[in-house]
């Protein structure tokens, strides 16, 4: 995670001591232009023969709809809610089984081949066998994802633990701490910038398994709206819904990444 | 009273043995500071970590007040040379580390820390987190944690390693001013002939393959050591004879 220092904008009229460095506009102004001139183009493909593409007005106009009827919230609702649960347990539970992995040899030695196993298989690759034995109600869509985001973060755990400097851990036994000290007051924070990246991989690889589960077997969600959607030939309805899943996906993961910032705001940075 | 006594430390290396220490002898007197020099290889690191408890003699015994070491413990405090700070804590909290694991009460842990910080000269960083603070800086907030928990030994691993010349001159006086405020028994390893002849009143001079003690030297200047002894002709004629017993060690064919 390397930090881009901008460049203080110079100021027009003083002479520049390096004239051939370039004047730097701000990254924001840069996203900002970037944005709209993807929309302007989205704009041009229906009138350059992409007559299927939905405008922009057209969209807007049934994100709209969608809103005032309540059927956009309750997707996004129920969207959330899976998310959250599942990714919650995931988190939970792969927390405690990353340090184990990471802190005590036979642990790991016995959980690592089924972490690896099931790694290699993608948790979408799991829900016929979730709706087989768990129905087409909330729980297989939620296992997939509690999969998919445990996956993810006890592999970071474990890589935290693994990675705790040997130097700290001996400035901790010199100073008297006995190993469950050292657990609590040394490994866990050393490991808490690893956690925070497995969680922020986890949400993603969580927000992208339960648009899929939606896909197949559900009564309400975004996905289960844009499939929906596809058997009526519903442009604008399938644009809204990956308008916000790509809005509400990027939401969730500066959230993170905020809490990631202020939680190690202690690590020193190159 | 430190006392090591025919230590030996061999390490598997490629099928074959490596000695890191053969039958090393040495003992200490309280409130000695001793400086270990040597070339790398010699085993001063090793036999440093035998003393923190840190690694165990494949033979030989260490005693400290005729107690065997076993592990490491409180009242041997160590200083390493990658610092070694928990960085997630401010100084006043690596400081205080110790005390906690020890169980002081909040009131006095902040008590001590407060004279410690003090006395290394920290008190406008008490409060900073380790990435805030230069190398020097960081080694000196390592020297108060290690002084908080009331070792009646320090062990330093080539402190000042990583510093640069003029911070490492600094260091040096300030580590003498604060031992003289605060005596310990010190241990310190160091590649430094300067250094270790400035700091010490007796230098070890340690050689290679298998690590073993060539010569131990009796600095006889003063302290406080100021820099008129450093320049003096008498810490000429001292550092001249370590460099002579670290640089031309006859090595066993």
């Amino acid at each position: 995670m390397t930090m881009v220092r901008q460049q203080p904008a110079t100021q027009a009229g003083t002479p520049q001591p390096e004239p051939r460095r370039r004047r730097t506009v701000p990254r924001g102004v840069l996203n900002l232009v970037s944005v709209l001139l993807g929309i302007g183009i989205w704009w041009l493909l229906p009138t350059v023969g992409f007559h299927d593409i939905p405008a922009p007005p057209e969209v807007a106009g049934r994100a709209w709809e969608l809103t005032v009827d309540g059927t956009l919230g309750g997707d996004v609702l129920a969207s959330l809610l899976r998310v959250f649960i599942g990714f919650v347990l995931g988190v939970v539970a792969a927390v405690p089984v990353g340090f184990l992995m990471g802190w005590y040899g036979p642990i790991r030695g016995l959980v690592e081949p089924w972490v690896q196993f099931f790694r290699t298989i993608p948790p979408l690759a799991i829900i016929p066998l979730a709706i087989v034995l768990m129905g087409i109600g909330e729980t297989p869509k939620i296992f997939v994802i509690f999969l998919a985001s445990f996956l993810a973060c006890v592999i970071a755990t474990f890589q935290g633990v693994v990675n705790v400097d040997k130097t700290l851990i001996n400035a901790a036994r010199v100073l008297g701490a006995k190993d469950r000290t050292i657990f609590a007051r040394v490994v866990v924070p050393a490991s808490t910038p690893f956690i925070l990246v497995g969680m922020r991989v986890g949400l993603g690889s969580s927000w992208a398994t339960l648009v899929a589960a939606e896909l197949i077997a559900a009564q309400q969600g975004l996905g289960y709206r844009m499939q929906n959607a596809q058997l009526y030939y519903d442009l604008p309805t399938i644009f809204v819904g990956l308008i916000a899943i790509g809005v509400l996906g990027l939401l969730m993961d500066r959230i993170l990444l905020f809490a990631e910032r202020h939680l190690t705001s202690w690590q020193e940075r190159r | 009273m430190i006392v090591i006594d025919r230590v030996r430390k061999v390490f598997p290396l490629a099928g074959a043995e490596f000695v890191a220490l053969g039958d090393v002898s040495l003992e200490l007197a309280d409130n000695e500071f001793v400086t270990i020099v040597g070339p790398s290889g010699c085993g001063k690191t090793t036999l440093m970590n035998i003393l923190a408890g840190l690694e165990t003699p494949s033979g030989g015994r260490a005693l400290v007040d005729g107690t065997p070491v076993a592990g490491p413990g409180p009242e041997r405090g160590v200083i390493f040379q990658q610092y070694a700070l928990f960085p997630w804590l401010t100084v006043r909290k690596n400081v205080e580390f110790g005390l906690r694991t020890a169980g002081v009460p909040a009131a006095r842990r902040r008590e001590i820390a407060e004279h410690f910080i003090h006395l290394v000269g920290l008190d406008q960083f008490a409060d900073a987190l380790p990435k805030m603070l230069s190398g020097g800086m960081k080694q000196r907030v390592a020297i108060a944690r290690a002084y908080a928990v009331n070792p009646s030994i320090l062990l330093m691993d080539e402190p000042f390693g990583a510093v640069d010349a003029l911070t490492r001159v600094r260091l040096q006086e300030q580590l003498l001013d604060t031992w003289s405020q605060e005596r310990r028994t010190v241990v310190f390893v160091t590649h430094d002939v300067d250094e270790a002849v400035f700091l010490a009143n007796r230098v070890v001079v340690m050689a290679a393959r298998p690590g073993r003690i060539v010569e131990v030297i009796d600095v006889d200047l003063p302290y406080p050591r100021t820099e008129d002894i450093r320049l003096s002709p008498a810490f000429a004629t001292l550092r001249n004879r370590v460099w002579g017993a670290v640089y031309h060690q006859e090595t066993p064919a």
